[in-house]
């Protein structure tokens, strides 16, 4: 099941921190399990999760094997301009899953 | 006059039925969710909606329910209001008159899609399938379980309960031992629930996906070392209808998260 599911307010006022919550569709699959004729499942994982603020990075995680299916990450972040969020998934062999949110900030 | 003339009556007055056709008791008087019998986390992801990872697949099957079959047939929300689905799945599975048979959501869902669509149906346990279904139950949770089982659908309610009831597998155990004799108590690291069937599809954290009841059920037949019934099987229909029967007034739980 490919998406992903983002919790961010569209609009904040200026110095207010805002939380921000991602929920990426993804097996995470370990490459050390084995399937029921014993042959090895091979590895499938999002290695990378950056958000990005009016271009600045102001989250990233490294995504390594054993990591549970369906990354969830909550951060938070301090609101003090109008821009686009980026989220961007990289998966290990490099296919990107972008999504944006606009945020608009008032003084 | 006999005793056997006299009673007979009685009996018929009794149950105010034919025989064969006098109602169920069940052993669970009173129906508990498994929710109740999960630890504090996965209650909490469960009742997190952004968090509980199930609503992946209903955000998917959203997707599905809206788009239509390349050959211009119509598509699943060209024929039906998603808020007409409220309330469906809680009485299902149920009988269907032109097939004579009890189908559960899953052949439902599929039965419009090769009927109504003229598409293949989807494999058992598929994505889309899966997605369709969450997407579908989800629109029942809160709505209480209250299944049909008079008239036609009644046989296939008995054959469900005669199965609930026998031993089988190595362990020679039946579905009634867990989850009625031995309820609360631990199995390895579960807690035996009732067995409820009110969640379904679920976020299974064991499976790291969501799944089907029949792939959980399978799961209780290979727990007593038993040969696991194949997918689409009429017994898990049945045996479906009964748990829906035994779970009646709980409300629907889609999807739910279980451990
Ligand atoms: C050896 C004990 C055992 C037997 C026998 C057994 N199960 Fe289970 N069952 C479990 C365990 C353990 C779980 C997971 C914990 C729980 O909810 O009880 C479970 C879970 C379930 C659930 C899911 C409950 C929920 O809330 O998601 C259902 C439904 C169920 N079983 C039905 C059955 C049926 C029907 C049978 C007979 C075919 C059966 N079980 C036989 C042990 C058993
Ligand atoms: C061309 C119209 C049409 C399309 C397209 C269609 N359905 Fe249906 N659906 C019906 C009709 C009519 C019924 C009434 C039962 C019957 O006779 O099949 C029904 C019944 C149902 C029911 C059972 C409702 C109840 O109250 O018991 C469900 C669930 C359902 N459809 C889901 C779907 C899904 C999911 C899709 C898309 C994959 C879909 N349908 C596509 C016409 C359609």
């Amino acid at each position: 099941m490919a998406g992903a599911r983002i919790s961010v307010p569209s609009r904040a006022r200026s110095g207010e921190v805002i939380s921000i919550k991602t929920l990426f569709s993804h097996p995470m699959e370990t490459g050390y399990r084995r399937d029921a004729l014993g042959l090895a499942i091979p590895r499938d994982i999002v290695s990378e999760f950056v958000c990005s603020y009016d271009g600045r990075a102001v989250f990233r995680a490294e995504l390594n094997p054993g990591i549970a299916a369906n990354p969830y990450f909550a951060f938070s972040v301090r609101a003090d301009r109008s821009g686009t969020l980026e989220f961007r998934w990289t998966d290990q062999d490099g296919n990107v899953t972008v999504e944006t949110r606009e945020l608009a900030v008032e003084p | 006059m006999s005793w056997r003339s006299s009673l007979s009556p009685l009996l018929i007055l009794l149950c105010g039925c034919s025989p064969g056709a006098s109602p169920p008791v069940s052993g669970i008087p009173e129906p508990r969710s498994g929710y109740h019998f999960q630890s504090q986390d996965t209650q909490n992801l469960q009742d997190d909606d952004f968090a509980n990872p199930g609503m992946l697949w209903v955000d998917g099957g959203m997707v599905l329910w809206t788009e239509a079959p390349e050959t211009g047939k119509p598509a699943c929300a060209d024929c039906h209001h998603a808020a007409d689905m409220s309330g469906v799945a809680s009485r299902y599975p149920a009988y269907d008159k032109s097939l004579d048979t009890v189908l559960n959501l899953e052949a439902r869902i599929n039965h419009c899609r090769t009927e109504r669509q003229g598409e293949p149906a989807y494999p058992w346990e598929s994505e889309p399938l899966l997605s369709l279904t969450a997407y579908v139950a989800h629109q029942s949770r809160g709505v209480p379980v209250e299944v049909d089982i008079s008239g036609p659908a009644r046989p296939f309610f008995d054959a469900g309960e005669t199965y609930f009831h026998e031993r089988r597998g190595q362990m020679n155990l039946a579905c009634v031992h867990c989850h009625e004799h031995y309820v609360g108590q631990m199995l390895r690291g579960d807690k035996l629930s009732q067995g409820q069937p009110v969640g379904y599809p679920i976020y299974r954290l064991e499976w790291q996906t969501l799944g089907s009841l029949q792939r959980r059920l399978r799961f209780c037949n290979t727990g007593v070392r038993a040969e696991p019934l194949a997918f689409g099987a009429q017994t898990w229909t049945n045996v479906e209808l009964y748990l829906k029967w035994r779970a009646t007034g709980l409300p629907g739980e889609a999807p739910a998260v279980r451990r």
